[in-house]
């Protein structure tokens, strides 16, 4: 199938914040007076900052406890995965799956399918275009889930607040997973999926 | 781009629109609106493809050829649908905001917590900042978006471009990623579930709100609302 022109091939931009093509001329967008860019500035490096910033964070956001439970006298405190695990020896696997998914699984996969798309774009790749493309998009649209657990550790802490006989507090591994989450966040948002299709091209940034 | 419809209706202009580059290589950007003030071509975001802007009908989506991003979706809500549904939303928010969303008891004592005590839990000593993240996407984010929506569709509804047009469609495009009502739902289940082995868990009103509201944002504050660029027709300097 014949493929469309690239926007840079026949001049024109695309304003990211409001959607309106733009001549490739121009500094700011003409109708919201957003500034435009070709390409997202210092696109891979702040990814890659922004990323490995995440990393060294989800050390100490799976190491330290993020809950600090006592029930009746007896206190405990809880990890990420140490919650996943009574979740499932409870016999509440469908809910330990939910979280291990919200928690490890969705970190994990934005790490590896970040860190594979920056190393590819950087590398020119021409590999499988269409589908880091769709890989992209897809981390981009659940990475928000991981925030499932910084929420539940709140609403318990809440709610459960008996001064003698039960209290729930939040421990210092939950401010490590929640700033692991928008880091994440932000790695992928400036991330720019446009670099993928670059290498198709000549004219190199 | 190919066009996906409930009812296929067929492909159209599939293929005369998918090489624009000769008219589109002197063109000024929209210099041509069609009537309704639509500029012709559209870019995908997310690899810089150039389409001659589809027709679409209800329900019709249009995809990008290249990367198979969506490019464009046929409106389904009109601006007085829309403003309804927003100020719905407005009265639901205070609700979910007014009212506790869960309540416990334990050997007589009771005990319950809003959308802002279950932020206020999070703000112990370090962990702080952590509670302002929680904020940010279960209160502030959403409560924004519904303020901003509501003050931009109020004068939409009679074709005018509100004061402030502009800041209002941009910070609404960069809250969107940070309105998380509907992690927050999934959130409440869980806490429901792992505390019900050891106390009795009642929903309170404020859920109720809060998960018709999670529909309501889903459906108000999407990428649609962009149409109102081109419906109002805000003038390019």
């Amino acid at each position: 199938m014949r493929q469309p022109p690239y926007a840079s091939e026949v001049g024109l931009l695309l304003c990211r914040d409001c959607g309106h093509t733009c001549r490739s001329t121009e500094q700011a967008c003409p109708r919201c007076d957003a500034l435009l860019h070709r390409r997202k500035p210092n696109s891979i490096a702040y990814t890659w900052a922004l990323l490995a910033a995440a990393l060294i964070l989800y050390i100490p956001a799976n190491v330290l406890p993020i809950m600090y439970t006592d029930m009746f006298g007896s206190g405990s405190e809880n990890t990420i995965l140490s919650g996943v695990v009574e979740f499932w020896k409870e016999g509440a696997w469908d809910i330990a799956l939910l979280i291990f998914i919200a928690s490890v699984v969705v970190p994990c996969m934005k790490f590896f399918v970040l860190g594979m798309l920056l190393i590819s774009t950087q590398r020119r790749s021409r590999w499988a275009m269409r589908e880091r493309a769709q890989l992209y998009r897809f981390i981009e649209t659940i990475g928000y889930w991981s925030m499932l657990d910084v929420l539940v550790v709140a609403l318990v802490t809440a709610l459960v607040q008996f001064r003698a006989l039960s209290t729930i507090e939040p421990r210092l591994g939950i401010l490590f997973f929640g700033l692991v989450v928008v880091l994440t966040m932000l790695a992928s948002m400036s991330f720019d999926p446009r670099l993928i299709w670059d290498a198709e091209k000549d004219d190199v940034r | 781009m190919y066009i996906d419809s409930p009812h296929r209706v067929d492909a159209l202009n599939a293929d005369s629109s998918s090489h624009p580059a000769t008219d589109a290589a002197g063109q000024t950007s929209s210099a041509k609106p069609d009537g309704l003030n639509r500029p012709q071509l559209i870019i995908c975001e997310h690899c810089d493809s150039v389409y001659q802007r589809p027709v679409l009908t209800h329900r019709q989506t249009a995809h990008c050829v290249r990367c198979g991003a969506l490019l464009e979706r046929a409106r389904h809500l009109n601006t007085d649908q829309l403003l309804a549904l927003t100020l719905a939303a407005a009265i639901l928010f205070l609700f979910a905001n007014a009212f506790p969303i869960m309540q416990i008891g334990l050997q007589g004592l009771s005990n319950e917590a809003t959308l802002w005590g279950t932020v206020q839990a999070l703000a112990h000593g370090r962990i702080t900042p952590v509670a302002l993240v929680a904020g940010l996407s279960i209160i502030f984010a959403p409560g924004l978006q519904i303020i901003l929506l509501a003050w931009v569709l109020v004068y939409a509804r009679t074709g005018q471009i509100a004061p402030g047009f502009r800041t209002c469609m941009r910070a609404l495009e960069h809250l969107r990623p940070w309105s998380m009502l509907e992690v927050c739902l999934l959130g409440i289940l869980v806490a429901i579930i792992k505390l019900a082995g050891m106390l009795e868990v009642h929903a309170g009103i404020g859920l109720w709100a809060m998960a018709i509201l999670t529909i309501l944002i889903l459906l108000i504050a999407g990428r649609d609302v962009r149409d109102l660029w081109d419906e109002l027709g805000v003038p390019i300097r």
